[in-house]
């Protein structure tokens, strides 16, 4: 219980090192869903627009990629930024832009699932309308973003969520350190191994207020799109 | 509406359509020309909707030719169609028909002006904002139509467009309907309405299993109907 309170003390007093923390999550978190989104968003309406050979597959594959185990995303990415790993040179092991690009990686198969099921849904309610309107591709994919922006949102904030909640993966590229590359999920694990509860529960009290205000921003998404849209 | 420049007759020669071994449309050859309201009635799955699809270009002939005035179809440009079930776009009722009248290349400038008398045409412009989605049957096909209406059509399908409604909405559909025919616009509706047929009809078209049975001026066709087929259709009875 004294911990709980020391823990609120932290939030309401605005500890510099939790809100540094704070910060830094969302900042890699964010940036991580706007590449995501530059990704999957594209990828997604392709599949839902085009026919190719192997398309299936390629859909079954994303749609596993949901369920990637951060860890393994985290490896995969530490593989590939490590000293002798093809993409060493860069130098982006244990900094924040690492562990965006791990996050990206976790979320960009969310968006483009997510993408895919909503335009592809769109495009057979609207085929032969925009057909009958000899309506050209460009204009129809257009107007299938357009007319589906309410659930590409919602995807985004999904995606934004999972990329916040998200521990396995940053933590192996990102290397939790100090004012650098530690987040809310990593300095929890790291806290409450070490005994220091009031931050970490401080940390998961305001982790757990931001994921709630994402479930609600996509509420009230869906809520506009239902108002607007009809 | 401007008078339109029709590019009819359209002629059907020998169209078949079949699908997954079914056949849909069976050898049909009919020539629709200007003048009032064809009408393709028959039961449920006789072909009607595929005949207007067909037509309209969204279905491919397996076999045949269909000739717009006497040249092949590459681009028809001036004909709509409204569905049975028109989707609507996630958009206001102004906007679908904006988006319609866009896609048929009228300049931005005039679309709204074109927008709001086509929603007076049809009797919406109290629900011009109101999202088309939240619109009732009756007033979703008659934004269907205003839609339609947009592409300033020669040629106007109508595939069934008082199927569900009430007595009220039908009429308001078959009064629109009149109103365009007497413009001059080449109406081709199919329905398994008998009075609606006879409301409407400047020439009846029957289908039956794909088959066309019989295409006679409507008068001809429910006074002295040449076929066993018509005749049954016309006393109700059933055609199986």
């Amino acid at each position: 219980m004294t911990g709980d309170l020391s823990a609120l003390d932290l939030v309401l007093t605005g500890n510099p090192t939790l809100f540094a923390i704070v910060r830094l999550s969302l900042l890699v978190s964010l940036c991580a869903v706007v590449f995501a989104g530059l990704i999957g968003v594209p990828v997604g309406a392709l599949l839902a627009l085009t026919r190719f050979r192997g398309r299936e597959a390629v859909i079954v594959i994303i749609n596993a990629l949901m369920g990637l185990p951060p860890v393994v995303a985290g490896l995969a990415v530490f593989l590939l930024l490590s000293r002798s790993g093809p993409l060493g040179s860069w130098g982006l092991l244990f900094t924040p832009q690492a562990m965006v690009i791990a996050q990206t990686v976790l979320v960009a198969p969310i968006i483009a699932a997510l993408t895919r099921q909503t335009i592809e849904d769109l495009s057979v309610e609207y085929r032969d309308e925009l057909k009958a309107m000899d309506v050209g591709p460009m204009r129809r994919v257009m107007t299938l973003i357009w007319d589906a922006r309410f659930s590409l949102i919602t995807a985004l904030l999904a995606g934004f969520g999972r990329a916040a909640a998200e521990v396995g993966a940053i933590i192996i590229v990102g290397g939790n350190i100090e004012g650098f590359t530690r987040t809310m999920t990593t300095a929890i694990a790291l806290e409450t191994s070490k005994g220091d509860l009031p931050l970490a529960i401080g940390l998961g009290m305001v982790l757990i207020t931001i994921i709630i205000l994402i479930n609600a921003l996509a509420w009230g998404m869906r809520r506009a799109g239902e108002h607007y849209l009809g | 509406m401007r008078a339109p420049d029709s590019d009819l007759p359209l002629v059907l020669k020998d169209a078949r359509i079949v699908a997954r071994d079914v056949t849909i449309l069976d050898r049909i050859t009919l020539t629709v020309s200007t003048g009032s309201p064809t009408v393709v009635i028959g039961p449920n799955g006789s072909g009607k909707t595929t005949l207007l699809r067909a037509a309209m270009g969204i279905i491919p002939l397996t076999s045949g030719d269909i000739i717009w005035g006497g040249r092949e179809p590459a681009a028809p440009r001036r004909h709509a169609i409204v569905f049975q079930r028109p989707a609507m776009l996630r958009r206001s009722a102004a906007a679908n028909v904006r988006y319609a009248l866009a896609a048929a290349g009228v300049p931005r400038a005039e679309r709204h002006e074109r927008a709001a008398e086509l929603l007076r045409l049809v009797g919406l412009e109290k629900l011009a904002g109101r999202p088309a989605k939240r619109l009732s049957g009756g007033e979703q096909q008659r934004l269907a139509l205003a839609r339609a209406l947009a592409r300033d059509p020669t040629v106007l399908f109508l595939d069934e467009p008082t199927a569900s409604l009430d007595p009220y909405a039908t009429k308001a559909i078959e009064d629109i309907v009149s109103a365009v025919s007497a413009q001059g616009v080449k109406v081709v509706m199919s329905t398994h309405d008998l009075g609606q047929a006879k409301r409407l009809a400047g020439e009846v078209v029957l289908l039956h299993r794909g088959r066309l049975v019989e295409n006679t001026p409507a008068p001809d066709f429910f006074v002295n109907p040449r076929t066993e087929e018509a005749r049954k259709f016309i006393a109700g009875e059933l055609l199986v």
